[in-house]
């Protein structure tokens, strides 16, 4: 049977985003009609007999945090994450530009489960486009009575406010989102009490990634046995995959997980293949965080749990395909930049640590490396994982570690020639006065 | 900067913490206008937690003036409820605020991995060449900032540059000389925008 698209089947429609198409065309706020007829607790059930498990990166189900909510405190919140800063994720992207009702539907029905009456959309400052559209259509399902008080006559009030972040990637961590949104530094706090007891406020909180809140609706309307049949045993439902870099047809394409990555990279419906005859080198395949899969590893499902048994994560889904042009050292280099960048201070492994890296693979770059400076790399690496309060620690020394275990002989290459050896033409001329500053 | 028994002292680094705040610039309130914006936004959140519309606060004095001066955030305090030191705790985090003047637009060039891979750093290289400054710098002419910034979340669209909240895509390296002089041609007209809105 051939995949239907649920998420994205109008997205590249005119007018896709507005209420009325959302009405007409795509089943709007069915979902939210059928929900406001069951009981809470029962919606729980449903998404937990789902399966369906946390878009974000992590891939925990989602039911299961719902249920963890403390149902004795008021007032509870849904924290939607829409701080999408992942390198190589642009999915939410499309999802709010072009389908913001699918999410204002699935905010307010995961309100109605927790039994949460506002539900926050932190969205990231660059997504200002994006924002203006969700805005507007927010206003609208005020106005259609689909938000606000006594919605759709049920006697339950729900409301929805989009925040604006202001460039901070350590935001989407989602104790981080929640000190942000709180109006402090973009910091993650100690674990526990976690969000779902003591989150925002100090209130039970559910914090929610978009795509994963807009599956909510289409698992109301059809059923958790449709949504768990789509794809294999516990990575049921449709998944949205964001394929970048060196592919003839980047773009956001929706499949279920039984689809391999070799499918995605070369598949006709997705990127069909490498972009300028080059040969395949490399992928990421869960946004920068993950380590890579070499093109033996690639016959494997893009599921949460095929990709981990491959060696890697699926992450955020966040494809980025790597040519026979790209330099692993460069690589692990510019993605250093990224974490040294954007990590948020406050753990010492972190903060330095970064630091150190991104200094240690300038200099094995620019060809003034030593050999004792790989093994120094792999040290400090090992002493940034497991030693921070967030993932950030292991996401920003996994571009270090994996492309060592797969490419060292690279970086010793750099060390013996002191110089780079795959200096490709779409790098900068002049590396001083582009990105390394 | 590096403390690291085993490796040399490189030379100073840009690093956050270093990072000056800005000078107490000329009074500053808001005009009537953002005052209302915000009196409506702090309505979103709880009674007793303002501080959470503080984003949006220093959103609005940047909009007004440019750039957060001293004065501003002082302002921001007294509207939120806080002391200065707290929202200078938040301006000097978040990479969107700004505490020196800036040009009018502000080119952000993404430079991660996505937009790398197909020629952002040699984008940069072609707007520092065109405008004849580095990243980081303003034109004389107060016309153009460029800076360098962490991945905008469009990498199928790379590389991406983000001109103050207008998105410009897939701007090639051949072009980005042309495109400077169309953005001053032009103006806004000149910014592709999010390549899924084009068809409506």
């Amino acid at each position: 049977m051939a995949f239907e698209p649920v998420l994205t089947s109008f997205v590249r429609e005119p007018n896709a985003y507005t209420l009325d198409f959302y009405l007409q065309r795509a089943r709007g706020y069915e979902g939210l009609r059928k929900a406001l007829t069951l009981q809470p607790n029962d919606l729980i059930e449903m998404v937990k007999a789902s399966g369906l498990r946390g878009r974000g990166g992590a891939g925990f189900p989602t039911g299961l945090k719902w249920q963890f909510v403390d149902k004795k405190t008021e007032p509870r919140y849904i924290a939607c994450n829409a701080d999408e800063s992942e390198p190589g994720t642009f999915k939410d992207h499309v999802l709010m530009e072009r389908n913001p009702h699918l999410l204002i539907e699935g905010c307010v029905i995961s309100c109605y489960a927790i039994g949460a009456k506002v539900a926050y959309i932190y969205i990231r400052g660059e997504f200002f486009h994006v924002q203006q559209i969700l805005e507007a259509e927010i206003e609208k399902a005020y106005k259609a009575g689909f938000l606000g008080k006594n919605i759709l006559g049920s006697g339950f009030d729900c409301d929805v406010y989009v925040h604006r972040g202001a460039g901070a990637y350590e935001a989407g961590e989602e104790t981080a989102l929640i000190e942000s949104l709180e109006g402090k530094r973009a910091q993650p706090r100690i674990k526990p009490p976690f969000p779902a007891v003591a989150g925002l406020y100090q209130k039970p909180t559910a914090v929610n990634n978009v795509e994963t809140l807009c599956n909510v609706p289409p698992i109301v309307l059809n059923g958790p046995e449709w949504f768990a049949g789509m794809g294999p045993e516990k990575n049921g439902g449709p998944k949205l995959f964001c394929i970048s870099g060196h592919v003839k047809r980047p773009g956001v394409y929706e499949a279920s997980m039984h689809t391999t990555l070799r499918e995605l990279i070369y598949g006709e419906p997705f990127a069909q293949g490498m972009a300028g005859g080059k040969k395949f080198k490399a992928i990421i395949p869960g946004g920068s965080s993950v380590p890579l899969l070499l093109d033996e590893q690639l016959d494997t499902p893009a599921s949460f749990d095929g990709v981990q048994k491959a060696g890697s994560l699926l992450g955020s889904a966040g494809l980025i395909v790597l040519d026979e042009t790209v330099c692993m050292v460069w690589l692990a280099m510019n993605l250093l930049h990224f974490y040294r960048h954007e990590s948020c201070g406050k753990c010492t492994p972190c903060r330095e640590g970064g630091n150190w890296l991104y200094q240690l693979l300038q200099r094995v770059e620019a060809g003034e490396g030593r050999m004792k400076d790989i093994d120094l790399l792999f040290g400090v690496a090992n002493n940034i994982v497991g030693k921070t309060l967030c993932a950030f620690g292991d996401a920003a020394a996994t571009p270090v570690l994996t492309t060592l275990k797969l490419f060292r002989h690279e970086f010793e290459a750099h060390v013996k020639e002191g110089r780079c050896t795959l200096p490709s033409e779409w790098r900068a001329k002049h590396p001083v006065l582009a990105g390394h500053h | 900067m590096s403390f690291h028994p085993q490796m040399e002292y490189a030379p100073a680094q840009f690093h956050r913490s270093q990072r000056k705040l800005a000078d107490e610039g000329p009074p500053f309130a808001y005009t009537p206008d953002n005052q209302a914006k915000f009196d409506e936004n702090v309505t979103r959140y709880p009674a007793d937690q303002r501080k959470s519309a503080i984003l949006f606060a220093l959103y609005l004095a940047q909009g007004q003036q440019g750039y957060i001066t001293g004065n501003a955030m002082t302002f921001v305090a007294g509207q939120i409820g806080c002391s200065r030191a707290d929202v200078e705790d938040v301006v000097s985090y978040y990479t969107m605020f700004y505490t020196k003047p800036v040009g009018k637009r502000v080119l952000n060039v993404c430079r991660t991995l996505s937009c790398a891979l197909l020629g952002a750093e040699r984008v940069t290289e072609a707007l520092s060449a065109k405008l004849g400054i580095k990243p980081g710098q303003t034109t004389p002419d107060g016309e153009f900032t460029l800076i360098e910034v962490e991945c905008l979340g469009a990498c199928d669209r790379a590389p991406v540059v983000m001109v103050n909240d207008d998105w410009h895509e897939r701007l090639a390296p051949e072009q980005a000389g042309q495109f400077i002089d169309d953005l001053k041609a032009r103006g806004a007209a000149a910014f592709t925008g999010c390549h899924l809105k084009v068809e409506t």
